[in-house]
């Protein structure tokens, strides 16, 4: 009984990270109606950016992820105004072709740097620091840590949409770009920001992405299809769904484990086709849409 | 403006399909397919692997084209069928012993069968979730697929000798080429591709001129107007789903049959079905026929040139498809139909103008 | 020197042309109308000034200047707003916030606040923190209007604002024009509904096929010149 309650525990645990692989591509989504497919392969990039400035810096992981943090918001700004911007408008394709071969780019680009080897982000020893809590069951410090931060970045991200300026048009672009350019709005540079900000969050994933187990340049694309399926469980459209997406899909698949290792991921899709089919507008759905 | 519409609009216009080019298509093509079937005859063993691997990769290309050029059902999932269709294969020619070829015909059946609640699942998701969603599916089936424990599990397994030897044609191919066993079997899996990849490209022209292809011009334009003219979007959309997994199921059994081993990464790569893919089509040209036959023979020029260079070869396709999306997004083909207005498969209903010297507005 | 100034002004949807040759002006603290039937071109006449439809190069001048090749999001912060036709409030905004996104990365500051707006409208204060599109018709033109007016804009384009309201609110809304007009702005009123159109401007053009058919004084013409303007008959 207590190992499933231990289970469960490192589910909801778990789920932390997925919403924080999920606000980045939820944010995109629902602020320039962009699906992002390099996300996955960005969360690897930002891991594989963490590792080299910690290396070049010879400081600790967390030192070199808030070093990483404003050069990944660059990067998003940059890639939007430049790259991702011309894609956007009513054909869907542009968008998604665009990221898919960006997605191989960095792959492949990450590949030819870094090599295949594996490679993780070591802290120091918290990895393997816990707390009890009694009747054999304890939770790790990173992990902790890891669901902590994903309830910090959604308030922070739910701060800036709704309490500041930029929010207001992130907001209003979102439901109609071209009123908004009638506000003064320069719908370019606010999906920019938008971008920067998504980049922002995909470097705090990484962080404990690549401090939780080993990674490679090619996993990047299991992580976007993590992120994608927290989104949607969780409900499009909302920051506090996509917590609750994330902690579903962490508990099935701790629990699918549990019953059988190699059921772990199956179980997780599983889960998401379930919610699909009962409720296709996910379980938290934002009332207007 | 509106005196042109209350005129009788059928004096003023005509409607065809047909071009002048596309009857010189046909012939063009048949002697083609006469050319490559007459291949074996004259040409390497390893030249006819070639043929093979451009032939598939064509057959993916068209019915990848189908869903995305043409039913904005953009999928980053083909990966799905393209392993069904093998495993299929594999599971009926190794567990019950049926003849490759009947395998590989029920592989498509089996891709078909299986897209259906695939589609009912995936459908509900809308555009870009849609592209995420069949990804989605397609790991759920390469999981599965590494379940499968007679098979191989996760590492996989081989095609018994018996069963890539014995399918019916070897030896009739053996005795007029005078080829060992293991060359006449990549022969007949050439002579399958030619006729898949011919099959396909005479499918989805068909279907692209039947009313189906009109229903589908008519969601890509405006998926609410179509619906309200009466088209059954959904329906329309789910037959194209299917019809493209049925193609691509069998594609996927031909392809494992000639590399004769299956393991669940390679049957379900993305890489390999989905990514050059959907590279092929969007260099060639998204939405036409002609433009995933473009896109294969640069795909197979740029293969055979970089291949060697592994990461790069991938990296400089990857940027070149996202080059030609933001620059030319018709693709190479698109480029040269605007500049010569050339239309080798006219599938689109073309408006002429009847009479000169029409006023414009009023 | 005029504060608005269109000259030779022409535009093209595809190979369609909507307008032909448009002269107009607005002085500084004037309230100006542009009647014309459906299709007259007084939409894209609006767009064109305010940059959602681009590429009319130097034919519009805004105080002295050309703003034709602008886009739109830097002419609203050279002092033109715009009260779109429908309204096009922001659903996922509240009142409030719409209001405020009006004078969106503007420092100017102004006769018009938060606070001269519900003055303005006072029935907005009580419902500033309701989403926008909860509220009636008459309601919703009030925060479109004071959306345009807290950036404080020199001028002020409305754009079919009596459209689809009931006759008592549309009253409502020609109200506050003159407590608008005496805040400093000038006014361009675009409108299909003539009669209320001539009771407030000082000076009004009327648009058939793209063309201006008359302009002037109000109380200059009688009521069958404005008609074979307006129909062309």
């Amino acid at each position: 009984m207590l190992s499933w309650i231990d289970a469960i525990l490192q589910g909801v645990l778990l789920g932390g990270l997925y919403a924080l692989f999920a606000a980045g591509l939820s944010l995109m989504f629902g602020i320039m109606r962009l699906v992002n497919l390099a996300h996955g392969d960005l969360i690897v990039f930002a891991a594989f950016i963490i590792l080299v400035i910690a290396d070049l810096l010879g400081a600790n992981i967390f030192v070199a992820t808030a070093v990483t943090l404003p050069i990944m918001f660059a990067v998003g700004f940059v890639l939007q105004r430049y790259l991702l911007n011309r894609t956007l408008g009513k054909d869907i394709l542009p968008p998604l072709l665009v990221t898919f071969g960006i997605s191989i780019v960095i792959q492949n680009g990450l590949l030819e740097t870094f090599s295949a080897d594996n490679q993780r982000l070591q802290a120091f020893g918290i990895e393997t620091q816990s707390w009890s809590l009694g009747g054999g069951i304890a939770v790790g410090v990173m992990p902790t840590l890891t669901f902590a931060s994903a309830v910090i970045a959604i308030l922070a991200l739910n701060w800036i949409m709704y309490r500041t300026e930029l929010g207001r048009g992130f907001r209003a672009t979102s439901d109609d770009p071209s009123t908004a350019q009638l506000m003064g709005i320069d719908n370019h540079k606010v999906f920019a920001a938008a971008t920067g900000i998504a980049f922002v969050v995909i470097t705090l994933s990484a962080l404990y992405f690549g401090n939780r187990a080993q990674f490679d340049p090619t996993i990047g694309s299991f992580r976007l299809l993590y992120a994608f399926e927290a989104v949607i469980i969780g409900g499009l459209g909302s920051l506090w769904g996509t917590l609750a997406g994330g902690i579903i899909l962490g508990v099935a698949q701790t629990i699918g484990a549990k019953i059988n290792p190699e059921w772990q991921i199956l179980a997780g899709h599983v889960v998401f086709l379930v919610v699909l089919v009962v409720r296709p507008r996910g379980l938290f759905p934002r009332a207007v849409d | 403006m509106t005196d042109s519409i209350s005129t009788p609009a059928a004096k003023r216009f005509r409607v065809q399909t047909r071009t002048r080019v596309s009857t010189v298509t046909v012939i063009v093509g048949i002697a083609v397919f006469a050319l490559l079937a007459a291949a074996p005859a004259f040409v390497s063993r390893s030249v006819i692997q070639d043929l093979f691997f451009v032939l598939t990769m064509l057959a993916l290309a068209q019915y990848w084209n189908l869903l995305a050029g043409y039913a904005g059902l953009v999928s980053v999932g083909q990966q799905a069928f393209v392993g069904i269709g093998a495993y299929t294969l594999f599971a009926f020619t190794i567990l019950t012993g049926t003849n490759a070829l009947v395998a590989i015909f029920l592989a498509g059946f089996v891709a078909m069968i299986l897209a259906i609640p695939t589609a009912l699942v995936i459908f509900r998701l809308r555009g870009a979730y849609f592209a995420i969603g069949t990804w989605v599916a397609a790991e759920v089936f390469r999981l599965l697929a590494a379940q499968w424990k007679t098979l191989g599990g996760g590492t996989g397994t081989s095609l018994p000798r018996s069963a890539t030897r014995d399918i019916w044609g070897i030896e009739f191919i053996k005795d007029l080429f005078g080829a060992k066993t293991s060359a006449a079997k990549d022969i007949e899996a050439y002579w399958l591709a030619l006729l898949v990849a011919a099959g396909t490209i005479v499918l989805v022209y068909v279907l692209l001129r039947s009313r189906f292809g009109l229903a589908l011009s008519a969601i890509r334009d405006s998926e609410p107007a179509a619906g309200s003219l009466g088209v059954r979007n959904f329906r329309t959309k789910l037959w194209i789903f299917i019809i493209a997994s049925f193609g691509t199921g069998i594609t996927g059994a031909l392809v494992l049959f000639q590399k004769a081993r299956i393991s669940p990464d390679a049957a379900f790569s993305v890489i390999d079905w989905t990514a050059f893919v959907v590279f092929i089509v969007v260099i060639g040209g998204i939405g036409t026929i002609e433009g995933p036959i473009i896109g294969v023979i640069i795909f197979y020029v740029l293969q055979n040139y970089l291949a060697d260079y592994g990461t790069w070869y991938l990296m400089l396709l990857g940027a070149l498809a996202t080059v030609v999306m933001l620059v030319a997004p018709q693709g190479l083909w698109g480029l040269m139909v605007k500049h010569y207005d050339l239309h080798l498969f006219p599938v689109r209903r073309r408006l002429f103008v009847n009479k000169h010297g029409q006023d414009k507005d009023g | 020197m005029a504060l608005l100034e269109t000259h030779d002004l022409v535009a093209f949807y595809g190979d369609f042309q909507a307008l032909y040759g448009i002269d107009t002006y607005v002085d500084e603290g004037e309230t100006v109308a542009i009647i014309g039937a459906n299709g007259a071109g007084k939409s894209t006449f609006l767009h064109n000034i305010t940059g959602l439809h681009a590429g009319a190069g130097e034919a519009v001048q805004f105080d002295g200047r050309p703003v034709g090749h602008l886009p739109a999001a830097e002419i609203v912060k050279l002092g033109i707003a715009l009260v779109p036709e429908g309204r096009r409030l922001f659903p996922s905004l509240s009142v409030e916030e719409n209001l405020l996104i009006g004078a969106y990365g503007q420092k100017k500051t102004g006769h018009w606040t938060l606070e001269t707006i519900f003055e303005l409208f006072p029935v907005l204060r009580q419902l500033r923190r309701s989403p926008a599109t909860s509220l009636s018709g008459g309601q919703q033109q009030m925060v479109a209007f004071g959306r345009a007016l807290i950036s404080n804009p020199r001028l002020l384009l409305c754009d079919e604002v009596s459209l689809g309201l009931a006759p008592t609110v549309i009253k409502d809304i020609y109200e506050a024009l003159p407590v608008i007009k005496e805040s400093g702005a000038s006014i361009m009123l675009v409108e299909q509904d003539v009669q209320r159109a001539l009771g407030v401007a000082d000076r009004v053009y009327c648009f058939m096929e793209g063309r201006v058919t008359l302009s002037g004084h109000p109380s200059e013409f009688d009521h069958a010149t404005i008609r074979s303007a307006y129909f062309g008959t």
